[in-house]
């Protein structure tokens, strides 16, 4: 494996081998450990539209593990404002960097970066494109709730046309055989060759604009944000966002270990009400943000996790 | 009605290239992809929908005084992969050229997705659509993935 570009890039064995080496670095991603896989090795971060979550979590996981970090830093003061290409941009980071993580506003940027770099790239994000980091934690998440991941129902809910989180989500969850129900208003459903696409590789698929209804026997409810500006009319905007506002007295009929997750920044869909009760997973997503990126910035510098970690680590 | 009956239908060229068997209805495309549509320097004559015993129907077009290029030859492989490409010298066959569409199209067009990375002109790297189905063609691109509007391919030539 050269970098992670789309999820295709990792077998399900790979992912499921990923997401252990993530298991054990736990203490290691919270500070309870100092373990210095990656000392000696230099990622650089090219955020060329805005991140937060992505770009801090492969910062901290970078130097929870001992290695360092590189920024492009603010786009409007970089090269790229004077019209630098992304290939020379690429070529000038590959000499400076180890590996390199990376968000683009166009699709094909991931690619595009892996195949002008000699060093690997882990895409995180590129336009209306893949989001495969985002995919691990998700995934993670989802394995350390319910201790698997193949056979769930999973609630995808919200904005399924633009968000590439769903995407590559949606994919992912197919491979390891889980029902989908997509759960969005007309407008924003999720783009018919998505989902000819996961029929194709024997998904069992259902579109509905009913999320209440559809969220009792799911084991896991992904909420995604309803932005304004792809509506063209308020009215219209107030009543889907409306209709994809979860609120704790919704989960009242839940099952006991469904959990709610969310890729984060929430506005309005998912009330704080839901915080305080115990189907509330999307914090510990984000953290896991961190985990989930540390074990593949081993996996891609080919830098083995222990497999007891407690033994391997060194003073603070 | 035969096949030379069909190819009869508009006079023989004295020089320049004849390309049959193109699919029924897609001259006009083929004309798109080689830039010959608006280009008023050369005659072209054209027939549609003529019957064919190896396609049912099919379009055949005669430009006069211009040999096919390999790239022009790349183009045409994009909208008409089965055609039979023959140049004409002395109102004789002297050379018949073949299309060959392989698993990749390389700097022949651009994506048609308007926010791939490759719509930057001055980004180095090859043009790439793979071939992800013969019949019906359908290419995505190997950067960004999108399926490509074949509508659009003329439009998107380099």
């Amino acid at each position: 494996m050269a970098g992670l570009i789309t999820m295709d890039d990792l077998t399900n064995d790979e992912i499921l081998s990923i997401l252990d080496d993530a298991e054990r670095l736990l203490p290691v991603a919270r500070g309870e450990l100092y373990l210095p896989l990656l000392r000696g090795r230099i990622l650089g971060n090219l955020f060329f539209e805005p991140s937060t979550r992505t770009r801090m979590s492969f910062e901290t996981a970078m130097k929870r593990l001992g290695g360092d970090v590189v920024n492009l830093g603010d786009v409007k003061t970089s090269s790229v404002v004077k019209g630098e290409t992304l290939f020379d941009t690429i070529q000038m980071v590959d000499g400076y960097t180890d590996i390199i993580a990376m968000r683009h506003p166009r699709q094909g940027a991931a690619q595009y970066a892996q195949d002008a770099a000699r060093v690997p790239i882990l895409n995180g994000g590129d336009g209306a494109g893949h989001h495969p980091t985002q995919t691990m934690l998700d995934l993670f998440t989802i394995q350390q709730a319910h201790g698997r991941l193949d056979g769930l129902k999973v609630v995808l809910a919200g904005d399924l046309r633009y968000g590439r989180t769903v995407h590559s989500l949606s994919h992912a969850l197919t491979r390891f055989g889980c029902e989908l129900i997509f759960a969005s208003p007309e407008l924003l459903r999720m783009p018919e060759e998505i989902v000819s696409d996961l029929q194709e590789h024997g998904a069992n698929v259902i579109e509905t604009e009913d999320l209440y209804g559809s969220i009792n026997d799911a084991d896991v409810v992904y909420m995604t944000r309803i932005q304004k500006e792809r509506f063209a009319d308020e009215d219209e905007y107030a009543r889907c966002a409306g209709a994809y506002k979860l609120h704790a007295r919704h989960l009242a009929d839940v099952k006991q270990d469904m959990i709610v997750m969310h890729p984060l920044p929430r506005v309005d869909e998912i009330d704080p009400s839901v915080d305080a009760t115990r189907h509330a997973r999307y914090f510990e997503q984000a953290f896991n943000g961190v985990v989930a990126r540390m074990a593949l910035l081993c996996r891609l510098l080919h830098v083995e996790v222990p497999a007891d970690v407690s033994g391997a680590g060194g003073e603070f | 009605m035969s096949n030379e009956h069909s190819m009869r239908r508009v006079t023989a060229i004295r020089n320049g290239t004849v390309i049959d068997h193109i699919p029924s209805g897609q001259a006009m495309r083929v004309l798109e992809m080689l830039g010959i549509v608006g280009d008023t320097s050369v005659p072209v004559s054209l027939v549609m929908n003529v019957p064919s015993k190896k396609m049912g129907s099919k379009d055949i077009i005669k430009v006069e005084d211009r040999e096919l290029t390999q790239s022009e030859l790349d183009r045409l492989a994009l909208v008409a992969p089965e055609a039979h490409v023959a140049i004409i010298r002395a109102y004789a066959v002297a050379e018949k050229l073949n299309i060959n569409l392989g698993d990749e199209v390389v700097n022949v067009v651009r994506c048609t997705f308007s926010n791939c990375i490759t719509i930057n002109s001055r980004e180095p790297l090859p043009h790439r659509l793979k071939v992800v189905q013969r019949d019906p063609l359908q290419l995505r691109c190997h950067y960004c993935g999108r399926p490509q509007d074949l509508n659009d391919l003329a439009n998107n030539v380099l």
